[in-house]
């Protein structure tokens, strides 16, 4: 195999990949003002093709005709690197993500993994943590004060739920040996919905450590602060337009997608059927390569549902009621389950 | 495509170039907050010298000199930047000129 | 390839760190060190320690250059003025760290038995870097946790607003 072919090979992918995933930002979007639209006990899009279906075509065309206005007391370098490093680290952490089974492959070119890195689980975090740097900026650069609210309580917020974040993933970490995603999810893959590390992993507790934080790292509700329209008009990016605002809230979409992508690998078996192979589909070669496929979108799909339900339904947090349960409880717990975990795998042995 | 080497030699001279860049920054630069910046990049060189002697030597030892120099730069920057907030306070600049003496 | 890339980030970092050097706002300088940081942690990739550029990425540029702009934006540090003292150390320090660099790299370029990398280089595993940390250097290690934890409570400690202040708010 040529290093050139190689090349153009994960070209190809990165392309396919990222005009997906821009997709599925865009319809859970869509998803978004529907599901909640229901919970509110209204329509949602119902205009624009048939269900609303092609809204989001129309909103990305609104967004690319409005007028891009940059204020005259923003200091522009860093106005205008902002929404692009927010989107970017929203798009890199894609690459590391076995979205089906990585065994498969087509004449020596693995199909459904970007890059397969001995040290995945740290890639995700990484670029996560330099995610921070888009919110800080934007609120800087804007010279408004609520814009620099917004980004300092996004700022303190990040970097206090990583913690937990990252502390609560270690359990995984210890039960898989390994750092890179593939193993993780080949380490749940023996039975079905039992080998899962949240059911037979006894990863429950950190599941939901995971999970707040998670909910915390992408300013979701009910710790969506940094934009508390009732507070601080829309936080950091108050002075955004046009298409730069367009790229904050898809970094925001693509975030969520992507802690559904890595909560579905670390604790819910990522592309493994919940039922083993028990139907014995595994003998054809195309449903082998597409069931993994299957299966692994619907568990994000679940994620992305589970993030818009309980925006529908849970009040926001005050901004010290945040701080308190993220240092408070967050992290003791996700540090005796790391206690638990190695204790456990220690007895066992 | 050629899979040509890189010798080491050059890694230590990118590594000189930074502590002494690091150094020049020390010395020239007026504000308190970059010149403690200064000093991270100077931990920065001498971290890359240990990274390719560790690759030299097949040492794993190298690599933890680097670790532990990292947990060193994280704790001094959290008290070291606590310093600077407190010196702000009192002082209400970061110059370091003006900030010459010893109580606050 | 193994050339191409060091050439590029070799590039990156050196422009950076100049960059550091030469922007008049502390919060410039910040995020050109934080382009140091990164493309030095694709050198310590190429040197096959990949552990450790993950820790680069995640403490260094994560953690400890956010806490930079966040004390800059915090204290909305401006720019900086020149002053007699930096004219000095100017007119001195730049010579001084000239003859500091030309011996070091004399010495290096010099220098015999010094290997090469190349891509094909094997990659030191987290597995062997973790056996050696938790087994040999298990006391240093506890000792660090130490260190931080005093770090931890003299930043608190220091930040705080005075005790004068405090009681008064009282």
């Amino acid at each position: 195999m040529s290093i050139w072919w190689f090349v153009l090979w994960s070209l190809l992918k990165v392309l396919v990949v990222t005009v997906v995933l821009l997709m599925g930002v865009a319809y859970t979007v869509l998803l978004e003002r529907k599901v909640v639209g229901r919970i509110q006990n209204r329509w949602g899009p119902s205009r624009v093709g048939p269900f609303g279906l092609l809204q989001p075509l129309v909103d990305g065309a609104k967004s690319f005709l409005k007028e891009d206005i940059i204020p005259t007391g923003v200091y522009k370098p860093l106005y205008l690197l902002a929404p692009i490093l927010s989107l970017a680290c929203a798009l890199i952490l894609i690459s590391v993500v076995p979205f089906g089974n990585p065994d498969i492959a087509l004449g020596g070119f693995h199909l459904f993994q970007i890059s397969d890195v001995n040290i995945g689980l740290l890639v995700v975090l990484g670029v996560t943590s330099v995610g921070v740097y888009g919110i800080a900026l934007a609120g800087w650069s804007s010279n408004n004060k609520y814009s620099l609210l917004g980004s300092l309580r996004s700022s303190a917020q990040l970097i206090s739920y990583e913690l937990a974040l990252g502390l609560s993933l270690v359990g995984v970490v210890l039960r898989a040996g390994s750092l890179n995603l593939r193993v993780i999810v080949e380490s749940q893959a023996t039975h079905g919905l039992l080998s899962w590390n949240i059911f037979g992993g006894f990863q429950f507790i950190a599941f939901f450590v995971y999970l707040t934080a998670a909910y915390a790292e992408t300013n979701r509700a009910p710790f969506d602060l940094p934009e508390a329209e009732s507070e601080l008009t829309a936080g950091y990016h108050t002075e955004y337009s046009s298409m730069k605002f367009a790229m904050f809230f898809m970094a925001e979409y693509a975030n969520m997608i992507n802690v559904g992508c890595v909560a579905t690998l670390l604790f819910l078996g990522g592309w493994t059927s919940p039922f083993g192979d028990i139907f014995g589909l595994q003998q054809y070669p195309i449903l082998a390569a597409i069931l993994p496929l299957f299966w692994f979108v619907s568990k994000v799909f679940f994620f992305l549902f589970l993030y818009i339900w309980v925006r529908g339904t849970l009040p926001r947090f005050r901004y010290d009621q945040l701080m308190n349960f993220g240092w408070r409880w967050l992290l003791p717990v996700a540090i005796l389950n790391i206690v638990g975990t190695s204790l456990w795998l220690a007895l066992k042995q | 495509m050629n899979m040509q080497a890189v010798p080491l030699n050059w890694y230590l001279l990118l590594s000189a170039a930074l502590f002494s860049l690091g150094i020049v920054g020390f010395l020239i630069r007026r504000n308190l907050i970059t010149i403690f910046m200064s000093i991270e990049l100077m931990l920065n060189g001498v971290n890359l010298s240990f990274v390719t002697f560790a690759h030299q030597w097949h040492m794993v030892k190298g690599q933890i000199f680097v670790f532990f120099v990292m947990v060193v730069a994280a704790a001094e920057a959290a008290v070291g930047l606590a310093i600077i907030i407190a010196v702000y306070r009192a002082r209400a600049t970061l110059a370091v000129d003006r900030i010459d003496l010893m109580k606050l | 390839m193994h050339l191409i890339l060091f050439i590029i980030f070799a590039g990156l970092c050196l422009a950076g760190a100049l960059n550091l050097l030469l922007q008049k706002h502390p919060i410039n300088s910040a995020l050109s060190l934080v382009v140091v940081m990164t493309s030095l942690a694709v050198l310590y990739l190429l040197l096959g320690a990949e552990f450790l550029a993950a820790a680069q990425i995640i403490v260094y540029a994560g953690a400890i250059m956010v806490l930079f702009t966040f004390v800059i934006m915090l204290l909305n540090a401006g720019r900086e003025e020149r002053t007699l003292g930096s004219r000095a150390a100017i007119a001195v320090g730049f010579p001084a760290v000239a003859v500091i660099l030309a011996v070091i790299a004399t010495v290096l370029v010099k220098a015999q038995g010094l290997g090469a990398a190349s891509l094909s280089d094997g990659v030191t595993s987290t597995e062997d870097l973790s056996r050696v940390l938790f087994h040999e250097l298990l006391l240093p290690f506890e000792v660090t946790s130490v260190l931080i934890l005093i770090a931890i409570l003299g930043a608190v400690a220091l930040a705080r607003k005075g005790h004068g202040e405090q009681e008064a708010g009282k």
